[in-house]
């Protein structure tokens, strides 16, 4: 039931002078801390099992930390430096790069000609662009299985295929360039029509009057592309690059669920494609439980993507050599 | 008009072949699904659908070491809750960030930013200690409870609420006697549902196809969510293929039926963020 609060008495209270009335001081209040309250829920639950752990991981690392032993002792560097004479360790780095490198590059050129084809006049553009979004919104765990079967040995899909073409069947998960390949292609699948969609994003968004004045000085389709496309799209590669990056080195799912049988965690009995986050999660988990090496392996796969990142970054500001287009102030003044 | 902007044939020609390669694996899955565990041997493989789904489902239903159906409950509340939390938590901060007046707004965002270039991994271990340490290892919560907030969420609603919402609008609800949190209940939040509702689908996708951390955490094959079932089955010694791709099937499905429904917004929205980004 209702209740009705707000039968005042016609007569106004004495404002007193002094002391503001309670309703004011309240609004007072209210305008001055609520913006903490409402960001508070995220940096509270942040600073819990976000930040934290990310510390706690650099002290983790110092100390000889086995799960099942009582104490952990302190061992300062000494996790990291018998890392670096790992051999099994810088396997699995070379894998990473290796499949990041196959994978990202065809993967970006891909979606930077997707994203021209899309930004024509189309008919049935929405379907075009949800059929290439498709293979990023599905199961992850799923589509590595299938992709498993697709590239099997004896029945696989792939093989066959290429039997039809007079090539011999190839060992996509015994033999380590192939199983980087067949990762590759389940990382470029799921990512090429995502980045494409970006890109198109900041094509929609170049002036069509630069392309009609390139076409009357005579430039052609590959000239305008080349020449206007790519230059005004740096700061879009530039981040998608990065993004790749962030996420190409810390590939797991894939390669995880590529191998199945005993110890998949090794990515194939001779760690054909056993990328840095499954070594350390070979550590830190089943079955050594070292904690402590397995956050140091944590510790380097951050710097290798900070490298990496890094120098994708220095290598594409080299690339165009043009003058920072606005799109780049734009962005800045969207994250500001 | 200028030859750049039409599409000719062989742009449809390209297109086609595109969509064709990006839909294939999935359509081929659920072949697969629909056919008996013979397909699997057969050269040249199937690619048309057979009659066996309704038994294959049931005999994933009754295969008692994968704890499908487990998986699938579990899924379906990690990931809701998850959804309605991050929701919640990012329109109330972006809000604040876009529209009230505070010291220290401006560091706090770029905090917020940070998150989000930094590595999941670099977390794993020291979040499996802390759960153990709360006893929540095997346990639901550890999944739900640090995918509660999301830094991009906040950033997304906020980049949007700098827009969607009017301070016209706010000052006369203030005038009118609103104090700040009835301001973002009937006033922001439904002016910032559109994009809520993005980052509403964007989460529940990400979430129920989360598989490192769950796969870190819950190590109880009885307790699993459906990504660690399909790994079950998948890993299983004996292979019953139809089975697994039943299994892969059924995980895939409420994320196409998401995409089919909302794709249109989905896709809006990874583009507006794109440009804005």
């Amino acid at each position: 039931m209702t209740v009705q609060l707000d039968p005042r008495p016609p007569v106004a209270p004495a404002p007193r002078t002094g002391r503001r009335p309670p309703t004011m001081r309240f609004s007072r209040l209210d305008t001055k801390y609520s913006p903490y309250l409402f960001i508070a829920p995220f940096f509270v639950l942040f600073g819990v099992f976000g930040a934290y752990p990310l510390i706690y991981t650099f002290w983790v690392s110092l100390h000889d930390w086995d799960l099942l032993g009582s104490n952990h002792p302190f061992v300062g560097l000494e996790n990291y430096s018998r890392l670096l004479e790992d051999a099994d360790f810088w396997h699995a780095v070379v894998n990473t790069l290796g499949i990041f490198v196959i994978s990202t590059v065809p993967q970006l050129l891909a979606a930077l000609w997707l994203a021209n084809l899309l930004n024509r006049q189309l008919r049935a553009r929405t379907t075009f662009r949800m059929a290439v979004l498709i293979p990023n919104i599905t199961s992850t765990a799923a589509v590595a299985i299938v992709f498993g079967v697709l590239f099997g040995r004896e029945f696989g899909m792939v093989n066959w295929l290429l039997d039809l073409v007079g090539i011999d069947a190839i060992e996509w998960k015994s033999n380590r360039f192939a199983s980087w390949v067949a990762i590759s292609t389940m990382v470029d699948w799921r990512w090429t029509g995502y980045n494409a969609l970006i890109f198109l994003a900041a094509m929609q968004a170049i002036p069509r009057d630069l392309y009609e004045s390139a076409a009357i000085d005579g430039a052609g389709r590959a000239r305008q592309f080349w020449s206007i496309t790519v230059p005004l799209l740096k700061p879009t590669i530039i981040f998608t690059v990065i993004i790749s990056t962030i996420g190409g080195l810390q590939l797991f799912t894939e390669p995880r669920l590529f191998h199945s049988g005993t110890n998949p965690i090794r990515g194939g009995t001779l760690r054909e494609s056993q990328t840095v986050t499954m070594y350390m999660f070979e550590n830190a988990f089943a079955p050594h439980y070292n904690f402590g090496y397995g956050s140091a392996v944590a510790w380097l796969l951050f710097a290798l993507i900070a490298v990496v990142a890094a120098i994708n970054v220095l290598l594409l500001r080299r690339l165009g050599g043009t003058k920072p287009p606005k799109a780049d102030a734009k962005s800045k003044e969207g994250a500001r | 008009m200028n030859r750049l902007w039409s599409a000719s044939r062989l742009t449809y020609a390209a297109l086609i072949a595109a969509g064709v390669m990006s839909i294939f694996p999935i359509y081929w899955m659920f072949v697969v699904a629909s056919r008996s565990n013979d397909a699997m041997g057969q050269l040249p493989p199937p690619v048309t659908p057979g009659g066996n789904f309704g038994a294959n489902v049931s005999r994933l239903l009754d295969n008692t070491d994968a704890y499908f159906v487990a998986g699938l409950v579990n899924s379906a509340i990690v990931a809701t809750t998850v959804t309605v939390s991050v929701v919640f938590f990012s329109t109330l901060a972006g809000f604040a960030f876009a529209k009230l007046r505070f010291r220290g707004r401006n560091a706090l965002l770029m905090v917020i930013i940070a998150t989000m270039m930094v590595p999941t991994q670099l977390g794993v271990i020291p979040l499996y200690l802390l759960m153990t340490k709360l006893n929540w290892n095997d346990r639901l919560p550890a999944v739900i409870v640090p995918a509660l907030v999301t830094g991009f969420g906040v950033f997304m609603m906020r980049q949007y609420a700098g827009q969607a919402v009017s301070n016209e609008l706010i000052e006369a609800a203030r005038v009118d006697g609103c104090n700040t949190a009835r301001i973002y209940w009937n006033v922001v939040l439904p002016a910032l549902r559109p994009a809520a509702a993005v980052l509403g689908l964007l989460t529940f996708m990400t979430t129920w196809n989360d598989f490192l951390w769950p796969y870190a955490v819950l190590n109880d094959p009885e307790n699993p969510t459906v990504q660690l079932a399909l790994r079950t089955l998948s890993d299983g010694y004996y292979t019953d293929m139809s089975q697994v791709f039943t299994g892969t099937a059924i995980a895939t499905l409420p994320l196409l039926l998401v995409f089919v429904l909302f794709g249109r917004q989905i896709i809006g929205g990874i583009m507006e963020g794109a440009v804005k980004a």
